[in-house]
């Protein structure tokens, strides 16, 4: 890479200013100053996030929508405003179609129970895709072969790009859902969910998008978009884990049975029967994670500030610098390398073993992630036990790409 | 040895990968199928694709031969390696015996330096590593699971 002009050392400066909101970014790991490139297993938390979080337990603690006193009304407002900053963030019409959940699994889990488990029967079909992480394809498993639905899968390359000719056979009447991840966890491809779902509308498929790994890299619009589900998880955008968010068109949840049954999701009980709460309460069944909520607003928040176009800028750059000086490390081979990606880089070298390659990195002070990240069908389709893969947030730097390179040229010299 | 995995010390990597590591992870010994074996049995550790067949010879009451094949990371392939060598010759109870030395020296609790486990002990840098005990582990209870007349595949998970 030639040196950076001027342009580029102010970004620095930005991302350096960046770096110091989060506390963990400054610690050492291994006697060495830590790397974290293992950002789409879960991302770090802005230091806001963290005093939010703080303020909540030492001074706002209190249960929601029911008590009379100061303090559960505050954490009510709170909660609840926080549903609203969201379908302002997601572009969503209302904000009883934001469903609070503990990740995106739990997301997923609740549509193909609630949503496809009544539809679904013999001579119907759900759509997922190959590159699937595995919680967008468990939960359909499961409720296929609870009512005797057909999974269908559509397929990909081998750059690690869904083969969209396929829908022609794939999309059809009989499929009741469609559900892909909008991008990929294990190889960074951004799939054309605009494409995808426009198709889907065609043939009058519901469609899920499992947004996990897209929401700390893009600006989702649901209503845009025109999807039916949208779900994703707040700690791979900058929030606490334990937390995640269910967009669903008002329509189809009105409609949907209860996912589970509790407090707080009734309107009343009796011996003999119960009625269900209005949208949204009626899927949050007991005492939600109001301190997840709070903290992913403070996130949400955080992220908005940062402005995507900074989040994608920066990541433009690593996943450009990283692609190109891994790939000049001989032996060392990308996995997935998708026209439209987001800044994931998987890769094998030679015939180590990708958990020696982890290793060997982590003794260098660089966490990045080897196996087969949740999504085992990818890993056969390009007959690979196992990768490593580093994955990129907007406050990593390009010199700890440098340092991700020494290390795997360290793993070079040890094996060979 | 410690316990807390960030207080590894700094040549705990080259103790992990030493030489005779290495060079049995490059050049395994005993590799390959046994054809004229009585005892096949296959190890998985599904969650990070290791796989291995032991193939065991076993005649009035002793490992005559011991062979493997597979594929895994290099501490999985030399740990089956050393343990091919180390089992061949001995009976089913020495056998056994020696599976229960290399696991408390896998969980520390051995002094590494037993003369019972000889090369075996190279193996000892697996302790600062937990995520990666049940590579060293996973040939060795094939072997457990082979000697006791299992047919069914082993795992680690």
């Amino acid at each position: 890479m030639s040196a950076p002009d001027r342009s580029l050392a102010q970004d620095d400066l930005a991302i350096e200013r960046i770096r110091k909101d989060f506390p963990i970014l400054s610690r050492r790991v291994r006697g060495k100053p830590l790397v974290y490139l293992d950002n789409a297993a879960t991302t770090q938390k802005p230091v806001c996030v963290l005093d939010t979080l703080q303020r909540y337990y030492r001074e706002e603690n209190a249960n929601i929508h029911r008590g009379v006193h100061y303090l559960s009304e505050h954490a009510t407002e709170a909660y609840e405003g926080v549903r609203a900053r969201l379908r302002d963030y997601l572009g969503a019409a209302e904000s009883r179609e934001i469903i609070f959940v503990r990740g995106a699994t739990e997301a997923i889990n609740l549509v193909a129970q609630s949503f496809a488990r009544p539809r679904l029967g013999p001579g119907s079909e759900v759509l997922i895709t190959e590159i699937e992480h595995h919680a967008n394809i468990v939960p359909w498993q499961l409720v296929c072969e609870q009512s005797g639905a057909r999974l269908r899968y559509l397929p990909i390359n081998l750059r690690g790009e869904l083969i969209l000719d396929d829908l022609n056979t794939l999309l059809n009447e009989n499929t009741v859902i469609a559900a892909i991840g909008h991008v990929s966890n294990a190889l960074g491809t951004i799939n054309p969910v605009q494409a995808i779902c426009d198709r889907a509308r065609a043939v009058g498929a519901t469609i899920l998008f499992d947004g996990a790994q897209a929401m700390a890299h893009s600006a989702v619009d649901v209503q845009a978009l025109d999807c039916d589900f949208y779900a994703f998880s707040g700690h791979k955008v900058f929030g606490p884990t334990g937390i995640g968010v269910l967009y669903g068109r008002a329509a189809l949840l009105e409609d949907m049975p209860p996912y589970q049954g509790g407090g707080d999701m009734i309107r009343s009980v009796s011996l003999k029967r119960s009625t269900w709460n209005d949208l949204p309460w009626k899927f949050e069944a007991g005492t939600p994670h109001i301190a997840g909520v709070i903290g992913l607003g403070a996130a949400i928040d955080y992220l908005a500030d940062i402005g995507m176009d900074t989040v994608c800028q920066q990541e433009q750059r690593l996943l450009d610098y990283a692609s190109e000086t891994l790939q000049a490390i001989p032996g060392l081979r990308l996995i997935g390398t998708a026209a439209d990606k987001t800044a994931i880089v998987s890769f094998v070298l030679q015939d180590i073993h990708p958990h020696d390659l982890g290793t060997v990195i982590d003794s260098e002070g660089v966490a990045i992630r080897a196996g087969h990240h949740c999504a085992m069908p990818i890993m056969e389709k390009f007959s690979l036990p196992a990768t490593a893969r580093a994955s990129f947030a907007f406050y990593n730097t390009l010199e700890e790409v440098d340092r991700l390179v020494q290390a795997v040229q360290k793993c070079r010299r040890m094996f060979h | 040895m410690p316990q807390n995995v960030s207080l590894i010390p700094m040549d705990a990597l080259q103790d992990l990968y030493q030489e005779m590591i290495v060079d049995h992870n490059r050049h395994p010994r005993n590799f390959g199928r046994l054809p004229e074996a009585s005892h096949v049995l296959q190890g998985n550790n599904p969650l990070c694709g290791d796989q291995l067949t032991l193939y065991l010879r076993i005649d009035t009451e002793q490992v005559q031969d011991a062979r493997f094949d597979g594929e895994g990371c290099a501490i999985s392939v030399a740990s089956a390696s050393l343990m091919t060598d180390a089992v061949k010759g001995k009976s089913i109870p020495a056998a056994q015996q020696l599976f229960e030395q290399f696991h408390q020296l896998i969980s520390g609790s051995q002094a590494q330096d037993s003369p019972d486990l000889g090369k075996l002990s190279a193996l000892a840098g697996v302790r600062a590593y937990p995520s990666r005990v049940k590579c060293a582990t996973l040939c060795w209870h094939t072997l457990r699971a082979a000697l006791a007349g299992e047919a069914d595949p082993v795992s680690t998970e």
